[in-house]
């Protein structure tokens, strides 16, 4: 069962624009607001989703993810009742959709029964900081391509440049390329530091193309991400801006950004 | 059978490295030089100098008589509550804080539970002059005081966990998250066998000086190096891999493991792990671990704060699989009897961690010719308000 058609997420990477991709927690801020957060998104001009399966123990998060994902799971968010409201997103919604989480409740679900499930649901991608690149190509690189589904690795500033080629070279839609050494939501702005960073992945010259997130929070911030990067990822403010102005607000947030 | 990591970290199908990227660098700068650095023969010679003018090693292996009378069977302690600090903790900070100084690191977090790898990862930093960051859940603040203020004393700062169930799981998840945030000038003192490779092992390493002197003394006491059994508690299992070391390969030797069954195995409130856990991923390995059937990770319960944990480490689920090691589980109550009861027929206040240990008697009864050597992981000062609580002193 391989991919005829090109999968989403390459196709939406040669689009010859900047990309605004949103996380957002499934289950949060009531339990079936899942569908109704993503179609908000895409009707707003969002180019990709992040959508959040929430755990008990988000170790890569700081608080904003950390709350929303508690008060998901406290609504009665599961795998299989995520997989539920997905059943027939790909009725109404065309952009890239990529699950975000962490892999023990993957490995509970079944490696191989997550990636066919999101197969049928037509999810294009995962994200799973805590799945390292070597046991991913040693037990699951075969059941993801299998099931079409792009693996998406991460990067920082700490990362060294052959362990960068070694992801690019892993990677076959983009790399997700983490602004700072920190968790989640916890930088505010970016400085030289990054200004730096961002050039310096850029003369790498890398075959996949880069998407920057942690720390975007504003129009100012997505900018100078996406100078360099093809696009940007924002989290913690979007979860932010709506548990303030809920999804009501959403249009507003995105108009906002770009 | 192989009862020791692999070079990937890996004990039967447990272990490994399940990090996010950020935390890559540093976890792969260990493991590539731990082994190194630690078998250096001047990185050793100062871990043991210190081990023995510091700590006050070797602790003794004293022959229980009243104890043994009781429950008709020789039983010798491994008095780790007699080293500086008052439990087995320290043998990891000493050898932990030697191998930051050669990483080049200045800054040091720690998580902390029961208080006693807070207190000893604060005192090599004080012995040292390193800063020390100590999480610590919001609950084991409240209930292990004494130790939360030994460690302001000594110049660690104390930071609450609020996060989840606010005890030791959530305490190591805010130490991650710390060294996240700062990967450049940080090492992470992680307090038991728990973790990404290399930590399991480097600490197993550490803390086998326990057995490695079990071997000699008991040598010298009973004319063979190997008793019937080995036991100790487990919460993350650093006192129990360091007690059980040596004799993994020593199929004569018995390996019992005690877990905190909090107020019953099937009540809901519990720290039994190899009862309750199923194999999944936490704190960035591969392990026995408490969990829902969605993958979300259980809130345990014990009493003591040390136990309070919801996985053991990798070693620890080989050994139960694996067959090579008993495990019991022994409840608050249990654990708080054989405490007592220690104290008053040999004079020695456990630890309540330790006191899991000690409930062995009231699940398993020795051949009155088998020698049983019980890991006295560590003293019971920090529990005072508990004992007086519970027994109404
Ligand atoms: C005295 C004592 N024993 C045992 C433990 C449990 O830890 P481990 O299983 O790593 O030995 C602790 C933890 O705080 C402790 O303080």
């Amino acid at each position: 069962m391989t991919t005829e058609k090109m999968n989403r997420i390459t196709q939406k990477l040669q689009e010859d624009k900047k990309l605004l991709s949103i996380y957002f927690t499934a289950g949060y801020p009531k339990l079936d607001d899942t569908v109704t957060i993503i179609q908000e998104l895409e009707n707003h001009g969002v180019d990709m989703i992040e959508i959040g399966l929430p755990f008990s123990d988000p170790l890569a998060d700081g608080p904003t993810i950390q709350e929303s994902s508690t008060a998901a799971l406290k609504n009665g968010m599961t795998t299989e009742l995520l997989f539920g409201q997905l059943q027939d997103i790909r009725k109404t919604v065309n952009i890239p959709l990529i699950v975000m989480g962490y892999f023990n409740p993957m490995l509970q679900y079944g490696v191989e029964a997550f990636c066919k499930k999101c197969h049928e649901i037509g999810i294009d991608g995962i994200i799973m900081p805590d799945l390292p690149l070597d046991v991913y190509q040693a037990d699951y690189e075969a059941i993801f391509k299998k099931y079409g589904l792009i693996n998406i690795f991460l990067i920082t500033p700490q990362t060294s440049e052959e362990r960068i080629r070694e992801i690019d070279a892993a990677s076959n839609g983009f790399i997700y390329m983490v602004s700072s050494a920190s968790v989640t939501g916890s930088k505010s702005g970016f400085g030289n530091e990054q200004e730096n960073y961002f050039e310096r992945i850029a003369s790498l010259k890398l075959k996949n193309p880069q998407i920057v997130g942690f720390g975007i929070k504003d129009s100012e911030t997505f900018q100078q991400a996406t100078k360099k990067a093809k696009g940007a990822i924002i989290g913690s403010a979007f979860i932010k801006h709506l548990t303030s102005e809920g999804i009501a607000g959403i249009s507003n947030f995105i108009k906002s950004i770009r | 059978m192989n009862y020791h990591a692999n070079e990937k970290g890996y004990y039967g199908e447990f272990g490994g490295a399940f990090i996010p990227e950020m935390l890559y660098p540093n976890v792969e700068e260990l493991r590539q030089k731990y082994l190194d650095i630690m078998y250096e023969a001047s990185f050793q010679e100062e871990f043991h100098q210190l081990l023995k003018d510091y700590v006050g090693r070797p602790s003794p292996l004293y022959y229980a008589k009243r104890l043994s009378e009781k429950h008709n069977t020789k039983v010798y302690l491994k008095r780790e509550d007699l080293n500086h600090t008052g439990a087995h903790k320290v043998n990891n900070t000493i050898g932990q804080i030697l191998m930051a100084q050669k990483l080049g690191k200045t800054r040091i977090i720690a998580e902390t539970g029961a208080g006693q790898h807070g207190v000893a990862t604060a005192t090599v930093c004080a012995l040292m002059g390193l800063e020390c960051i100590v999480y610590m859940g919001e609950i084991d603040i409240a209930r292990q005081a004494p130790n939360v203020a030994r460690m302001k004393m000594l110049g660690a700062e104390v930071r609450p966990a609020l996060s989840g169930s606010r005890t030791l799981k959530d305490a190591t998840n805010e130490a991650i998250r710390d060294w996240i945030n700062n990967p450049v000038d940080t090492h992470y003192i992680i307090g038991s066998a728990i973790g990404p490779h290399p930590y399991p092992d480097m600490v197993t390493r550490f803390q086998s000086v326990i057995s490695e002197e079990i071997k000699w003394q008991l040598k010298e006491k009973e004319g063979r190096e190997n008793p019937d059994y080995v036991v100790a508690c487990i919460g993350g299992g650093s006192n129990a891999a360091g007690t059980y070391h040596h004799f993994l390969d020593e199929p004569e030797v018995g390996i019992i493991a005690v877990e905190a069954a909090g107020k019953g195995v099937d009540t809901g409130e519990s720290a039994a792990t190899s009862a309750l856990g199923k194999v999944g991923i936490i704190h960035g390995c591969k392990t026995m671990l408490m969990q829902t059937t969605d993958g979300q990770i259980t809130e345990p319960y014990s009493i003591s704060a040390g136990l309070d944990y919801p996985g053991v480490g990798p070693m620890h689920s080989h050994l139960f699989t694996s067959g090579r090691a008993e495990f019991y589980s022994a409840t608050d109550d249990e654990a708080m009897t054989a405490g007592l009861e220690l104290t008053q027929l040999e004079g020695i206040i456990p630890a309540i961690e330790t006191g899991h240990a000690f409930a062995i008697f009231q699940h398993k009864t020795f051949k009155p010719e088998d020698v049983v050597v019980i890991s006295l992981s560590g003293r019971g000062d920090k529990d005072l308000q508990n004992y007086i609580d519970y027994f109404k002193l």
